[in-house]
C-alpha cells in the first residue's frame, strides 16, 4: 500500500483498495500522457512550431524595384521604364461560397481577356510557388478597367491594383535585337544559381543585353514585413521590417544610336532579310548591330495575341526574332578572299608580288570553276585580284592549299566558325569546312564523297559549305586591319548608378593575337581600297565618290535554292582603319547592289557623327 | 498486521491551547490540496490578466477583475463547505438531485442563448451556468443513492438504477446542447459506481454498450439520415484525427493551439506570443487557456500547471482513502474523477490528442460558474478530510 497505515480510514477494505490503486494508476497514466505530449510539442518539436507560429503572423509585401535604363554610348535612352497598373488577386480574400467565388473568377477572366479556367490555372500555379502571395492576373491594365474595379470594389473582394514598372522603348524598334526583353522568371529559371535570390513573379531579362547584364539592371525589390492577426489584418505597430526598393543600375552600351538608326533604315529601305554590324577594330566595341526584319520589343510588355505569336514565332522565313548579324549561317562569297589571301601569304603559298594568269576559269579534277560573269582578268597580282575580285586567282590559292589545312588554320585563327565571345545570347558558331570534318562525315556515311580540292577551291572564295555571319567576318576583318588582334566584340560599355557615376567599365580585352606580317596586311588593305575606290574596283560605283578613303570588299554568295546573297565588308578610314562594317542581305544579288550601298549609309552616319562631334569639341575648347 | 493497527498519537500543537487557527479548523484541512487549488486559480487569474489586456476595449482588466472576484468567492465557498459535515448531503440527496434536474431544465425556459445553445441564466452580475454546479451536485446525490441503495435490489437492478440516475441530468445537459458537460456527468456517474463497488462484469457490459452508442451516434445514425449530434459537434469530435488548413473549421483551431503550445518551447514567448495574442487560437480565455500558458510561459509554466493538477488529484485520491465513511469515499472518488476527466480532456484537446468538446479547464478557464463549482468541490474534499481528522482526534487525542 502506498498509504501510510495510520491515515487509512475505516471505510477501506481490500477490494476498495484495489479499485483505488487502479484509479490512481489510471490517473498517473493519463497525466503521464499529458506530460509526455507537452514535452514532445515544446521541447522536441518546439523549433518547428515556433517557425510555424512566426510564419503564421507575418505577411510580406514586395515592392518591385525599377530596372536600370539602357543607354547608348552618348547617353541617349534606349530603354527606360514607365509605371503601369497590374491587376492582383489576394486569393485568401475571395468569397468562401464556391458559387460566388466561381462567379467572381469568371468575371475577372472576362475582364482580363481570359477564361475562368485560365484564371484558376494561374492562381493554382502561383499559389503553389508562393502560398499566400497575391497573384498577378494581368499587367498593364487600362485605366478604364481600374476605375471600373474600384467603383465596384465590393463585387470583387480580393482584387487589388498594384503599380508596377514596365519596360518602355522611346525609340520604338531601334536596336530591338540587342536590347531583348524582360519577362517573369519561370519555375525552372528560379533553380538556376544566377536567379538565386529571386521570387516567383520577379522579372528578368529574357534576351539580348537585358539577359546578359540582368544582374546589373535588376534592382532589389523592397520588402515590408508586417505582423497580422488571424484574419490577416495588420496589427498596431506591427511593422517588422521595411526595406525600400533599390533601383537597378543603368547600362551604357557601346551602340551609337545614330549609326544604329542609319543601319536599320538602310536595311529597311531594301526590305531584304539580313544583318549588319559596325565595330571598332581595336577595342571590339560594337557601334551598331541589327537584323531585318525586326520587331517591336514593347509587344512583350503585355500578353501576346495569337496574331503576334504567329508573326514572331511561327514564320520560319522571316523569323523576325532571329538576329541575323550574330546567328545567321551563310556562305560569304568574295568577302572571304582577304582571309584566303592572308592564309596563302603567311603559309608561303603566295608572295604579294606574284602574278597569276586568270583566263576566266580553272579546271580542278575535271570540274570547271569560272569567274563571276565569266570575265577573264588576264595576269593579276594580289592587289589587282582583290580590286577586280578575280575568282580564278583565289581558286588557285585554294587549290595550292587544298590538303595542307593552311586556309582552315588561318580562317580558324581569325575566328571563322567559332564562338566570338560577344555579350549577347543566341550567337551561332557557324561552320568552317575542313578536310577532317568532311572525311569524318564521309566515314559516317553522311556525305557521298570525301574532301577534295574542289571543296577548298570553293572555300577560298567563300562558297560551298562555309557557314558564318557578319559578326565573325567583322572580327576577322578587324584582325587584318589592326595587325592581328582578335577582339572580343561587345556591346556593354559601362554600368552607371542612377546619379550617373560609373560603377563598372567593361573591357573584355582581346581573345588572342595572331602574328601577321605588316607587309601582307598592307597589300591586302591596298587591294581592298582599290576595290572600293579605284576605277576598276568592284564597289567603285558605290564608294568611288565617298569623301573618306575606305577599303571594302563585295561578296555575292550562291545559296541555292535562294537568289544570290549580297555581302559587303568595309574598313574605314584607309589606311589606318578605326571601324569595320559588315552587311549582308539574303537574296540581295551582287554585293555592290544591296549590301555596299547599305554599308555606305552606315559609314556616312558614322563619319557625319565623328565630324560634327569633332568640330563641336573644338568649338568648346575655343 | 499488528504493526499496521498500532497508532501513535501525533503531537497536536493546537490541542492544548486552541488558537485562532484551531478555531478556524485550519489544522484539520488538507493544506496541500488547498494550496494546489489556490495556486491554480492564482495562475489562471495572472494568465488571464496578461493575455486578455486588449480583448475588451477600454477595460484592460475586464477578465482579470471578474476572474479574481470569482476566485475569492470560490475560496469563501470552499471554506464554508469545508466547515460543514458533508455527511448531511447524503440525507439531502433527493433534494439535491431534484434541484440539479430542475436547474439544468430551467435554462430551456429562462436560459440565455449563446452561440446556439442555452446553458446559463443571465443574472445581474454574471451569467450562471447551472450545469457546472450540477457536476458537484451529481456527485453528492449519486453517492448518497449508491450508499442508500446498497442493500436494495439485485446487483443488476442497482447498476441500472445508478445509470438511469446519472443519465437523466446528463441527457438534459446534452440537449442544451452541451456535449462536454454531459460527458463529465457520464464520467462522474461511472466513477461513483466504480468506487461504489459495481461489479467488473457490469462495467464490461456498460463498456460494450458505450462502444455501440458511439458507433450509432457517429456512424449509423448519420448513415440512415437521423443524425444525433449537431454537425459542428461531430466535426469537433473527429477533426483532431485529421487537422485541416481551413481556418473556419475545428481542426484548424486545434492545429493553431498545438502550434501555440509548441512555439512556447522551454521558457515561453511572454509578450512576444503571437498565436494566442493575435487571435489565431480561438476561445483563448476559456477552453484554450492552456495554449496561452503553453505559449507564454513555455514548458516551465505548462508543466507547473500540470504538476499542480497532479497534486490536486493525488490529494483528492488520498482523501478517498482517508474518509471516515463510505459516503465520503464515494464523494471524494467522484470529485477526483471529475477533476481528472476535465483536466485530461481539456489539456488533451489543447495538445491535439483529444477532440474539441468544450470542457473548461478547472480553476483556470475564465468563467464564474466553473471556478465556483470547482472550489466548492474542493471544499467538499476539505470537509471529508476535516471530518476524518476530527474523528481521529476524537478517538486518540482527547
Amino acid at each position: 500500500m502506498y498509504l501510510r497505515s495510520d491515515e487509512r480510514g475505516p471505510a477501506m477494505n481490500n477490494r476498495l483498495a484495489l479499485r483505488l490503486a487502479l484509479f490512481g494508476g489510471v490517473a498517473l497514466a493519463l497525466l503521464g500522457v499529458l506530460f509526455f505530449r507537452l514535452w514532445f510539442l515544446q521541447i522536441l518539436k518546439g523549433d518547428e512550431y515556433l517557425a510555424e507560429a512566426r510564419n503564421n503572423r507575418t505577411r510580406e509585401f514586395r515592392v518591385t524595384a525599377p530596372r536600370g535604363e539602357i543607354l547608348d554610348r552618348t547617353g541617349k535612352v534606349l530603354v527606360d521604364n514607365r509605371t503601369s497598373l497590374a491587376l492582383q488577386l489576394n486569393a485568401e480574400k475571395l468569397p468562401e461560397d464556391p458559387r460566388e467565388r466561381r462567379a467572381e473568377l469568371a468575371q475577372l477572366g472576362e475582364l482580363t481577356h481570359g477564361s475562368l479556367r485560365q484564371v484558376r490555372k494561374l492562381i493554382h500555379k502561383e499559389l503553389k510557388l508562393s502560398p499566400g502571395a497575391p497573384v498577378t492576373l494581368r499587367r498593364d491594365v487600362g485605366h478604364y478597367l481600374v476605375y471600373y474595379l474600384e467603383e465596384n470594389q465590393d463585387r470583387f473582394p480580393g482584387v487589388e491594383v498594384q503599380r508596377v514598372f514596365v519596360r518602355n522603348y522611346p525609340r520604338g524598334t531601334l536596336a530591338a535585337h540587342i536590347l531583348g526583353n524582360v519577362g517573369e522568371v519561370s519555375e525552372e529559371e528560379l533553380k538556376e544559381p544566377r536567379y538565386k535570390r529571386l521570387k516567383p513573379g520577379d522579372e528578368i531579362g529574357q534576351d539580348g543585353v537585358e539577359y546578359t547584364y540582368d544582374h546589373h539592371l535588376r534592382g532589389r525589390p523592397g520588402l515590408t514585413k508586417i505582423q497580422v492577426d488571424a484574419l490577416g489584418q495588420p496589427t498596431k505597430n506591427g511593422q517588422l521590417l521595411s526595406q525600400p526598393p533599390i533601383p537597378g543600375n543603368n547600362l551604357k552600351l557601346s551602340i551609337d544610336a545614330g549609326v544604329q538608326e542609319a543601319g536599320e533604315a538602310a536595311m529597311a529601305s531594301f526590305g531584304l532579310r539580313g544583318g549588319f554590324i559596325t565595330m571598332d577594330v581595336h577595342s571590339g566595341e560594337i557601334l551598331a548591330l541589327g537584323s531585318y526584319p525586326t520587331f517591336d520589343p514593347s509587344v512583350f510588355t503585355r500578353p501576346l495575341t495569337q496574331a503576334q505569336v504567329d508573326e514572331l514565332y511561327r514564320d520560319p522565313i522571316l523569323a523576325p526574332l532571329t538576329d541575323r548579324a550574330i546567328a545567321g549561317l551563310y556562305p560569304t562569297g568574295s568577302t572571304f578572299k582577304p582571309i584566303t589571301a592572308i592564309a596563302a601569304l603567311e603559309s608561303g603559298n603566295l608572295t604579294p608580288s606574284e602574278v597569276i594568269y586568270d583566263p576566266g576559269q580553272l579546271v580542278v579534277g575535271g570540274q570547271v570553276f569560272t569567274n563571276a560573269g565569266e570575265a577573264a582578268n588576264g595576269s593579276v597580282s594580289l592587289v589587282s585580284a582583290l580590286e577586280v575580285s578575280s575568282d580564278v586567282f583565289f581558286y588557285t590559292l585554294g587549290l595550292r592549299m587544298w590538303d595542307s589545312g593552311d586556309l582552315q588554320h588561318w580562317a580558324h585563327a581569325l575566328g571563322i566558325g567559332r564562338p566570338t565571345g560577344i555579350d549577347l545570347p543566341g550567337g551561332a558558331e557557324g561552320l568552317l569546312p575542313s578536310q577532317r570534318w568532311r572525311n569524318q562525315l564521309y566515314k559516317e556515311g553522311e556525305t557521298e564523297r570525301p574532301w577534295s580540292a574542289g571543296d577548298n577551291v570553293q572555300l577560298a572564295t567563300g562558297q560551298g559549305d562555309l557557314q558564318t555571319n557578319p559578326l565573325q567576318m567583322a572580327v576577322a576583318y578587324a584582325a587584318i586591319a589592326n595587325g592581328g588582334t582578335i577582339v572580343t566584340p561587345h556591346l556593354g560599355k559601362e554600368v552607371d548608378d542612377a546619379a550617373g557615376r560609373v560603377l563598372e567599365e567593361f573591357d573584355p580585352g582581346p581573345r588572342r593575337h595572331v602574328r601577321m606580317d605588316p607587309q601582307y596586311r598592307e597589300a591586302i588593305l591596298e587591294g581592298l581600297h582599290d576595290a572600293a575606290q579605284n576605277g576598276g574596283g568592284t564597289s567603285f560605283d558605290v564608294f568611288g565618290g565617298f569623301p573618306i578613303p575606305v577599303a571594302g570588299k563585295t561578296g555575292t554568295a550562291q545559296r541555292p535554292p535562294y537568289e544570290d546573297q549580297s555581302w559587303y565588308g568595309v574598313l574605314a578610314p584607309y589606311p589606318h582603319p578605326r571601324i569595320v562594317t559588315f552587311v549582308t542581305m539574303e537574296e540581295g544579288g551582287f554585293g555592290a547592289e544591296a549590301a555596299a550601298p547599305a554599308a555606305k549609309t552606315i559609314l556616312e552616319a558614322y563619319f557625319a557623327n565623328q565630324l560634327s562631334r569633332g568640330t563641336g569639341s573644338e568649338e568648346g575648347e575655343g | 498486521m499488528y504493526a499496521t493497527r498500532t497508532r501513535r498519537a501525533r503531537p497536536e500543537p493546537f490541542a492544548l491551547r486552541p488558537g485562532i487557527a484551531e478555531r478556524l479548523g485550519l489544522p484539520y484541512m488538507d493544506a496541500q490540496l488547498g494550496l494546489a487549488a489556490l495556486g491554480l486559480a492564482a495562475f489562471g487569474v495572472f494568465t488571464l490578466g496578461q493575455a486578455t489586456q486588449h480583448d475588451v476595449p477600454g477595460s484592460p482588466n475586464y477578465f482579470l477583475d471578474r476572474q479574481a472576484i470569482y476566485a475569492v468567492l470560490g475560496l469563501i465557498g470552499m471554506y464554508v463547505l469545508a466547515r460543514i459535515d458533508y455527511s448531511r448531503f447524503r440525507e439531502l440527496r433527493v433534494g439535491i438531485y431534484t434541484f440539479l434536474c430542475v436547474s439544468v431544465s430551467l435554462v430551456f425556459v429562462f436560459g440565455f442563448a449563446a452561440r446556439g445553445s442555452r446553458r446559463s441564466f443571465d443574472l445581474p452580475f454574471f451569467s450562471f451556468q447551472p450545469s457546472e454546479l450540477g457536476k458537484l451536485l451529481l456527485v453528492l446525490a449519486l453517492a448518497g443513492f449508491v450508499i442508500d441503495g446498497a442493500r436494495r435490489g439485485s446487483p443488476w437492478q442497482r447498476t441500472v438504477r445508478y445509470l438511469c440516475l446519472g443519465f437523466a441530468p446528463a441527457a438534459l445537459v446534452f440537449m442544451q446542447p452541451d456535449l462536454g458537460t454531459s460527458l463529465v456527468y457520464g464520467a462522474i456517474t461511472l466513477a461513483v459506481m466504480y468506487v461504489g463497488g459495481v461489479r467488473w462484469t457490469h462495467f464490461a457490459v456498460i463498456g460494450a454498450g458505450l462502444v455501440a452508442i458511439v458507433a450509432v451516434v457517429l456512424v449509423i445514425a448519420p448513415a440512415v439520415g437521423t443524425p444525433i449530434l449537431k454537425g459542428y459537434q461531430e466535426e469537433r469530435l473527429t477533426s483532431f484525427l485529421n487537422p485541416s488548413a481551413d481556418p473556419s473549421d475545428a481542426g484548424y483551431q486545434q492545429n493553431q493551439a498545438k502550434i501555440a503550445i509548441g512555439s512556447g518551447e522551454k521558457t515561453g514567448r511572454g509578450d512576444r506570443a503571437t498565436q494566442t495574442r493575435l487571435d489565431f487560437v480561438p476561445e483563448r480565455h476559456t477552453d484554450f487557456i492552456f495554449a496561452v500558458i503553453g505559449e507564454r510561459y513555455g514548458f516551465a509554466g505548462a508543466a507547473l500547471v500540470l504538476s499542480l493538477y497532479a497534486l490536486l488529484i493525488w490529494r483528492a485520491l488520498r482523501i478517498v482513502t482517508l474518509s471516515k465513511n463510505s459516503y465520503g469515499t464515494l464523494v471524494a472518488g467522484g470529485i477526483a474523477a471529475m477533476l481528472l476527466f476535465q483536466v485530461f480532456v481539456n489539456v488533451g484537446m489543447n495538445l491535439g490528442i483529444m477532440p474539441i468538446t468544450g470542457i473548461p479547464l478547472p480553476l483556470l478557464s475564465y468563467g464564474g460558474s466553473s471556478v465556483l463549482a470547482t472550489f466548492l468541490a474542493v471544499g467538499v474534499l476539505q470537509s471529508i478530510h476535516m471530518q476524518a481528522r476530527l474523528s481521529q482526534r476524537s478517538r486518540f487525542a482527547w
